[in-house]
């Protein structure tokens, strides 16, 4: 490594300490521009790295925003108590909204299939609680590399006033000159985490030290076997198919949403280094374990197209 | 071999392997060439290749082959990058889509761009944060004019580092004088770009030739496969040799005791202690502490993102620019820069756009298109306009000063992009060549276009005369001949008429005496705007309350409203009765009649008073005339 006279590097700033500067400015931007921005916050490990770098861009400040978490009432128990631990840690306003018509008429995964049940209680649950609280910008943690609709997808992504996405229609986005001007009733999706892959994720948890849901841990947890996904029995509401059985495996996530649209992999990796090592010389791309993502392959750019993250 | 077997070891390993990657650098790269040249392919390739394609994902590649697929049986490695539906049924890349690879050595940021003229700005935005470009051409067709046009946008938009991708060699039999032909023919065009580093590959991406793998078919090459290439190609860091630059972004202020400036630094170095300078007001403090994502530190570098405090307390807010105090930036309202224009309504010299430069977001106009640049031949070309996808050379000028660098010497200093005001869309990109500050730019304050500046540039006093009179007075014939002998000296004006009003703006309004006060309010209104717009304004109306002349007086400023009293008599006006108004009041048929049945309140202190009876309605229109001059507005 050259030092120069100074005791500054001469060498390029490192991949994720690249990544971090990119991303804290991308945050900064938001909230310098947008008269309501809001941090949409799953949970999941991206989440969880993006909330880490709003700390940071704003310390010793707070984040000028409030998380949003929308909660489809099926999401795992472990991510529900993490999450109201990490606002309370963060001393962050933590929003939880629920689509209130999907909660009367009953939607579930079970009974509506996961396109329905993702439509009403994640996609239209979203557009409900931005329009109800007038937020004019909201934080995504997508990256890039997780499917290809998103390879194409803006850093500040313009959605109309029904938060639609029109692929063939983005602003220009050139160096880091962000275009932050909606009418009103528009929104803008910024997402800082555009040029991280799952590596660079796991990568910058370990070296930061960033608290995650320990569903992403192995652990014996019990699970049943459907449609050749391992799909955990979380809560007393798993209806058993005929012949299923339920059994206990070792078992963790690489990705967290809907408990029953979410699956399962057997493995013994009980340390974030045992994640990092296993997902190394995986052979599936983390979005695999996602149900919703199967439903034809240019799904998820239709689901964005009508509004979804 | 790969990465993932040699940690398969440990835990330990697993650690020294992560923080490993710390160390580990980042390039990114752009690639551009038609469909046609393979690049999607290419792109593939290097996924492929790098392991970085997983089993589900493949398993999706031959569905997908078998469907949109253009290679037959084999696996269509370019359905892998061509993501959105349009494209995949047009078989074309249509924007701008980022991919991602890594080795031991780097991670890659991919940049993937259509090469077809109309997508040009889609080229440029790939190019603009991009470290090198590969370009690619079919080594059967050599060099076409996309070829050309792609080194001058990666030059253009700064990029100094080239890789010239002989693709398809497999089709010509992996000749190597092909491919020396056509690298000569590039290096003789290309002399003129400056690119720094430059290096010819012949390479197959459907098959895998000297794109990761060293090809056994082409023994007379001993340059580098492209991937060795892109893991030790030195981008240098000019970034780091710039002067200090740092664009306030956000004003970070918890409480009264803690008042920091957060913002990534744009270039150069900062140290605690170092003096810095605010650009334009240039008021100096120094450096007291400096805040990175780890926590305070001594020092930060060119890309990082960090939160500066001063020694002193220094008015600074987001748009601001700290920098060296010995090499400054320019702070100027006018450059010279080059601008492509990325939509469908063409950019007209004249209309003003939102300019975001940096952190700072002013508005601007483009003064003069010095000249259009043909992207194929390179020529400079005179234009009025500027369509979808054209270049041109611009002097441009801002509602205010603004700090910034020509975009050669500081990338993120030196560009800026345009936004729509109406649409709010992003119009135009812009890389500054340099600040103007020729004599004749210096007072061309064109954004703040107030009342003065207008007038100004009419070479007039803006007025308001306020011709009130009974019906028949003569007002309008009077002010008709003045306004005659004011155009004749070159003046702009425009009549306000009675009866004109009445048919348009006014059509709504009767004669009661709240009519007749609404009447007035709203001429008296036109005549503020067209007073605001540096006319002389000749208003002829009745306007028989003084309360009402009274408040047109008090819209327009000191100086400006002179009431002109045409004094003729009702008996005289009777006798005139020009439009026979008098006999029909008089017979009733007319109600609320200035005069008969409704009152009219003579000026008291009238600027001019005009006695008109017996006398030449062209000497009478002199006095006003020389009453003008006396003021300076004739």
């Amino acid at each position: 490594m050259n030092v120069t006279a100074n005791g500054l590097t001469a060498q390029r700033l490192s991949n994720l300490r690249r990544l971090e500067a990119e991303s804290i400015h991308i945050i900064r931007e938001v909230a310098a521009e947008f008269r309501n921005p809001v941090m949409l916050y799953s949970i999941g490990k991206d989440s969880g790295v993006m909330l880490h770098l709003a700390m940071k861009a704003f310390y010793p400040s707070k984040p000028p925003f409030p998380l949003l978490h929308v909660d489809t009432t099926w999401k795992f128990r472990d991510m529900i108590t993490f999450r109201d631990e990490t606002a309370k840690r963060l001393g962050l306003d933590l929003i939880v909204y629920t689509n209130p018509e999907g909660v009367a008429q009953g939607i579930n995964p079970f009974d509506h299939g996961s396109s329905v049940h993702t439509h009403i209680m994640k996609t239209e649950a979203l557009k409900q609680a931005l329009t109800k609280y007038g937020f004019d910008a909201a934080f995504g943690g997508a990256r890039r590399d997780e499917e290809k609709s998103r390879a194409k997808e803006r850093v500040f992504s313009f959605r109309n006033s029904s938060h639609g996405w029109d692929p063939k229609n983005q602003r220009p986005e050139l160096w880091n000159l962000y275009n932050a001007r909606v009418a009103k009733g528009e929104s803008i999706r910024a997402f800082p985490l555009s040029n991280w892959t799952e590596l660079d994720i796991w990568q910058y948890i370990l070296t930061e030290n960033i608290p995650m849901v320990p569903l992403y841990k192995a652990a014996r947890r019990p699970v049943v076997e459907r449609d050749g996904m391992l799909i955990m029995v979380d809560d007393e509401r798993m209806p058993l198919l005929p012949g299923e059985v339920v059994q206990e495996k070792m078992v963790r996530f690489r990705t967290l949403g809907c408990y029953p649209l979410t699956g399962a992999i057997e493995s013994d990796a009980d340390t974030l280094q045992a994640i990092v090592k296993e997902m190394l010389i995986a052979r599936t791309s983390e979005r695999s374990g996602r149900l919703i993502d199967h439903d034809d392959s240019a799904s998820m750019e239709k689901k964005k197209r009508e509004g979804y993250f | 071999m790969s990465m993932n077997e040699q940690i398969l070891a440990s835990e330990e390993a697993v650690t020294e392997y992560i923080l490993a990657q710390e160390d580990k650098d980042q390039l990114r790269f752009l690639t551009c060439g038609s469909v046609d040249d393979g690049k999607s392919t290419l792109i593939g390739r290097l996924l492929y290749d790098t392991k970085l394609i997983f089993e589900d994902q493949l398993a999706a590649l031959e569905r997908d082959s078998k469907k949109h697929g253009t290679v037959g049986e084999e696996i269509d490695l370019a359905l892998l990058v061509d993501g959105l539906e349009a494209e995949r049924e047009q078989g074309i890349t249509i924007d701008v889509a980022y991919r991602f690879f890594a080795t031991d050595k780097r991670k890659f940021i991919v940049a993937d761009t259509p090469g077809h003229e109309q997508y040009t700005r889609n080229m440029a935005t790939g190019a603009s944060t991009a470290d090198l470009a590969v370009l690619l051409v079919d080594a059967r067709n050599g060099l076409m004019v996309q070829t050309r046009r792609h080194a001058f946008i990666a030059s253009l938009l700064g990029i100094r580092h080239v890789v010239l991708a002989v693709n398809k060699i497999d089709l010509v039999d992996y000749s190597e004088t092909r491919f020396e032909e056509i690298r000569a023919e590039f290096e003789s065009f290309a002399n003129g770009f400056d690119f720094e580093t430059f290096v010819a590959i012949p390479m197959s991406a459907r098959f895998g030739d000297n794109v990761t793998a060293r090809s056994e078919r082409m023994g007379w090459y001993n340059g580098p496969t492209l991937l060795e290439h892109l893991e030790t190609v030195d981008v240098g860091e000019h970034v780091l040799e710039a002067p200090f630059r740092f664009p306030v972004q956000w004003v970070n202020r918890p409480n009264l005791d803690f008042r920091g400036y957060s913002g990534t630094i744009a270039s150069g170095k900062v140290a605690v202690g170092d003096s810095v300078v605010v650009a334009g007001p240039g008021k100096t403090s120094k450096v007291a502490r400096i805040i990175a994502p780890e926590g305070d530190v001594k020092t930060a570098r060119a890309e990082e993102a960090v939160t500066i405090t001063l020694e002193d307390e220094i008015d600074i807010s987001r748009g601001d620019q700290l920098c060296a105090p010995e090499a400054r930036p320019d702070v100027a309202d006018q450059m010279a820069a080059h601008v492509i224009w990325m939509a469908d309504d063409a950019m007209l010299p004249g209309r003003s756009y939102l300019m975001k430069i940096g952190t700072k977001t002013v508005t601007a106009t483009v003064t003069e298109i010095k000249h259009k640049i043909n992207v194929n031949s390179f020529e400079h070309i005179a234009a009025k306009k500027l369509d979808l996808n054209e270049i041109a050379f611009c002097n441009l000028a801002l509602s205010q000063a603004v700090a910034f660098d020509p975009y050669e010497a500081n990338r993120s200093t030196g560009s800026f992009i345009l936004i729509d005001r109406m649409t709010n869309a992003t119009v135009g990109a812009g890389m500054v060549w340099f600040a103007l500050r020729r004599a004749t730019n210096i007072h061309w304050q064109a954004l703040e276009v107030d009342k003065a500046a207008r007038a100004e540039s009419l070479g007039q006093k803006p007025a308001v005369l306020w011709f009130t009179g009974l019906s028949g007075s003569g007002k309008s014939t009077i002010a008709s001949i003045v306004e005659k002998k004011l155009h004749a000296e070159g003046k702009q004006t425009y009549t306000l008429d009675g009866d004109n009003i009445r048919h348009g703006l006014n059509r709504d309004l009767g004669f009661t005496d709240a009519d007749r006060v609404e009447n007035i309010r709203r001429v008296g209104e036109v005549a503020r705007l067209f007073a605001d717009a540096g006319l002389i304004t000749l208003v002829s109306f009745i306007s028989p309350f003084r309360s009402e002349r009274g408040m047109a007086r008090e819209l327009l400023d000191e100086g400006e409203f002179f009431e002109v009293f045409v004094d003729t008599p009702i008996e005289e006006c009777k006798k005139r009765d020009p439009k026979g108004l008098y006999k029909k009041a008089a017979a009733g048929e007319i109600k609320n009649f200035t005069g008969i049945d409704s009152p009219y309140e003579a000026p008291e202190n009238a600027e001019i008073h005009l006695h008109n009876v017996n006398r030449d309605p062209e000497e009478v229109a002199d006095e006003v005339i020389r009453f003008l001059k006396d003021k300076g507005i004739a």
